[in-house]
């Protein structure tokens, strides 16, 4: 596998020199390494770690703010946010979390934070501009996905042994809806037009389709590559381009991101990246899907539009969570 | 507890009056037998709460989730003195409870399968690895959510042929567990590919496990016990009665690592498992527990989550449909395990990895890679489809 991992890293290099002829705008991807409690500086433009930064134990959830200043990151083992401004590129802040925060969501003006305590069966509710704690919202056990409706006015967690998506009026903070999906549901992610609420379940092995307003699931993704036991193709990210008609999901240690046609709900193309892949990002002209590779501790660059792995970048170790710069 | 149970019918019965909606409630009993075992070490002593520890939290998380879909769990638990009628405490408990957690001695197990079989009642295997109870005495009624000898001594194998460690000098403890444990390692050998160069009993002359006197003596027998072997690389110690696996680390003739019931030892679960997301159930039983999860724990824990996860699934708190979808194909459970557990159908037993842990760290989970199946890796531990002798229909 490793031997495999290096030839096609190889011939990626080869592929990206060549790609690297057509000028795009320069990006800058953060990503946490869960075990090396760091998180790497990706330059976009030449695919390059430009910087390491030091962060608190066991990173994982990452994402930028919405002015695009500052990087936030869940160290769950020192159960808080940090906040990483992108000038001085370190540790600046820290954010009032729960107890072992592991993934985050914010609402679209970027002012209210949404992080699941795995510990805690809550979700914690954070004001950014006052840096206060607004409450908890119980929720099932082992809350890990979240995510905020396009319209704000949802906000889904998902919980990992409950096995449920919950649907959370994010105005009174009260649930309002549960959906059964299969075994350890971890990320969701809404259609762009809010019309399909994508939840993936890694230990169930599929995606659940749920419609957001009958809280029903209406269709389930599933997975079949050929030579793989089904006990290892287990999906954890979701990204979804823009126009909504594309999916990419990553599929843990079947080391594989599915392209899925989002409209159709079918698998069309399954692209070979590092092992036990775990979340992706696109650059914001999506152009390229990022995706982190936990135990090869490299990202492979996803050509969007050619959908072929261009490029494997080494980072730090056990990379978890990715986010580029809006 | 029985106590409390009653109050709880009373309760609902009241309820039912005032409110509409009120939540199912799913009774699950939990059958296990008075008093602990003796370790050699004190750190392993269990404690008096051993197993039933875990089913507590599960049922915790089975209300959690319970919340969202208006169902209740309960537990109720019964120990067996010495002596008493395993029959009828099973029969009483199945009055109440569709479903019990069983944690005895193979016989009393098979006591108490038998004596629910008209029932309907189910019993969920947390304590008994003995691969008889999953082969020629199996029951339709039993479900095993304990892993088998069989599959703890292939687990053990794999790692060690992977590892090249294939000559091994096998201890047996005179007991009628520890010659079980034995045969499923010389069936291991026999399968992977490891070579025995050597056997020696070790006989229980009885004694205390624990003396003023120390460890003087003891440093003395072992290396004594352990010299004039062929060449080997590992000593397995097949001492299921805890009599001297836990001796011999350190203290063998050839410097060699020991593995079985000692050193090196394949188990379904361990404080020391942080893998897979395993560290938020680890927190949640010390904090419930203030002590750190057995694999008893382990194991009732699961036993009581497979009973909550076919509650949600069949959205439902009759026995007879979670039954038929525990026993369906649509069937699965989260353990933290990497992967998802499901019930080998020829005899409803769980499939697992196994961890193999050294009582500090988690060294390895098997199945290893490489030991490959037709259809599931995990079917390469323990007694498969086409060597079974149960029949259960």
């Amino acid at each position: 596998m490793w031997r495999r991992c290096l030839l096609f890293g190889l011939g990626a290099s080869l592929a990206t020199s060549l790609a690297a002829a057509t000028p795009a705008r320069a990006y800058t991807a953060y990503v946490s390494n869960e075990k090396g409690n760091t998180v790497s500086v990706i330059d976009t433009d030449n695919w390059t770690v430009t910087k390491t930064i030091k962060v608190g134990q066991r990173p994982r959830g990452i994402e930028f703010t919405r002015d695009g200043k500052s990087v936030m990151v869940a160290v769950g083992d020192d159960d808080t946010i940090q906040v990483i401004d992108t000038k001085k590129q370190e540790v600046v802040d820290t954010l009032p979390s729960g107890p072992d925060p592991e993934l985050f969501t914010q609402d679209a003006a970027g002012k209210i934070l949404y992080v699941a305590n795995e510990n805690d069966n809550t979700v914690t509710v954070i004001d950014l501009e006052k840096r206060a704690r607004l409450g908890d919202i119980q929720v099932g056990v082992e809350p890990e996905g979240m995510t905020v409706s396009p319209d704000g006015k949802i906000l889904i967690n998902t919980s990992e042994t409950t096995n449920m998506a919950h649907f959370i009026d994010t105005s009174t903070r009260k649930i309002v809806g549960n959906v059964l999906v299969d075994a350890r549901p971890r990320f969701a992610e809404f259609k762009p037009d809010g019309s399909e609420l994508w939840v993936s379940s890694e230990i169930g092995g599929s995606v659940s389709i749920i419609d957001p307003v009958k809280h029903v699931v209406t269709g389930k993704i599933n997975f079949e590559i050929p030579g793989l036991r089904r006990e290892a193709i287990q999906p954890v990210g979701i990204g979804m381009t823009k126009d909504g008609k594309t999916a990419f999901v990553a599929l843990g240690p079947a080391n594989r991101v599915a392209i899925v046609d989002a409209t159709s709900h079918k698998v069309t193309k399954y692209l070979l990246v590092g092992q036990r892949v775990w979340h992706m990002a696109f650059t914001p002209d999506e152009k390229y899907l990022l995706v982190t590779n936990g135990v090869s501790n490299d990202v492979s660059v996803i050509d969007v539009a050619a959908q072929k792995v261009i490029k494997t970048i080494q980072v730090g170790e056990l990379p978890w969570g990715i986010t580029i710069e809006p | 507890m029985i106590r409390r149970w009653i109050c709880a019918i009373g309760f609902s019965i009241a309820a039912t009056q005032a409110l509409a909606a009120d939540p199912v409630e799913i009774g699950i009993g939990y059958l296990g037998h008075a008093g602990v075992r003796s370790t050699l070490s004190l750190v392993q002593q269990p404690a008096d709460n051993d197993g039933i520890a875990g089913a507590h939290l599960a049922i915790e998380d089975n209300n959690t989730t319970g919340k969202f879909l208006n169902q209740h769990f309960t537990l109720q638990e019964v120990r067996l003195k010495e002596g008493e009628d395993v029959a009828q405490a099973a029969s009483a408990l199945a009055e109440h409870n569709g479903f019990i957690i069983a944690d005895l001695p193979p016989d009393a197990l098979l006591k108490a399968a038998d004596a629910l079989r008209d029932r309907g009642t189910v019993l969920l295997n947390a304590g008994a690895i003995d691969d008889s109870l999953r082969e020629q005495d199996c029951r339709a009624n039993i479900i095993h959510v304990a892993p088998t000898r069989s599959m703890l001594a292939d687990a053990l194998a794999q790692y060690l042929v992977w590892k090249q460690w294939k000559r091994w000098f096998l201890v047996v403890g005179s007991h009628d567990k520890d010659k079980l444990f034995a045969d499923a390692l010389r069936r291991a050998a026999t399968r992977f590919g490891g070579k025995i160069v050597q056997e020696k009993t070790f006989e229980d002359t009885g004694g205390a496990r624990r003396t003023d006197s120390g460890v003087t003596l003891i440093q003395r027998q072992m290396p004594v016990f352990t010299q004039q072997v062929p060449a080997y690389d590992v000593l397995l110690a097949a001492d299921e009665s805890e009599v001297f696996a836990s001796y011999l680390p350190y203290r063998t003739w050839d410097p060699r690592p020991v593995a079985g019931s000692a050193g090196l030892v394949p188990t379904s679960w361990d404080a020391a498992q942080d893998q897979w997301g395993s560290t938020q159930l680890q927190n949640r039983f010390v904090k419930l527990n203030s002590r750190h999860m057995t694999a008893l724990d382990m194991q009732a824990w699961t036993a009581a989550r497979m009973i909550g996860e076919a509650a949600s699934r069949v959205n439902s708190g009759d026995p007879k449909a979670m039954l038929n979808f525990l026993k369906g194909p649509d069937f699965s459970v989260a353990a933290f395990k990497g992967q998802r557990l499901t019930l080998r159908d020829w005899n409803l037993q769980l499939r697992q990895p196994i961890l193999l842990v050294d009582g500090r760290m988690v060294v390895s989970v098997s199945p290893q890679e490489g030991f490959l199946h037709q259809v599931s890796e995990l079917d390469t531990l323990g007694v498969d489809r086409p060597e079974t002798k149960c029949k259960l229909h």
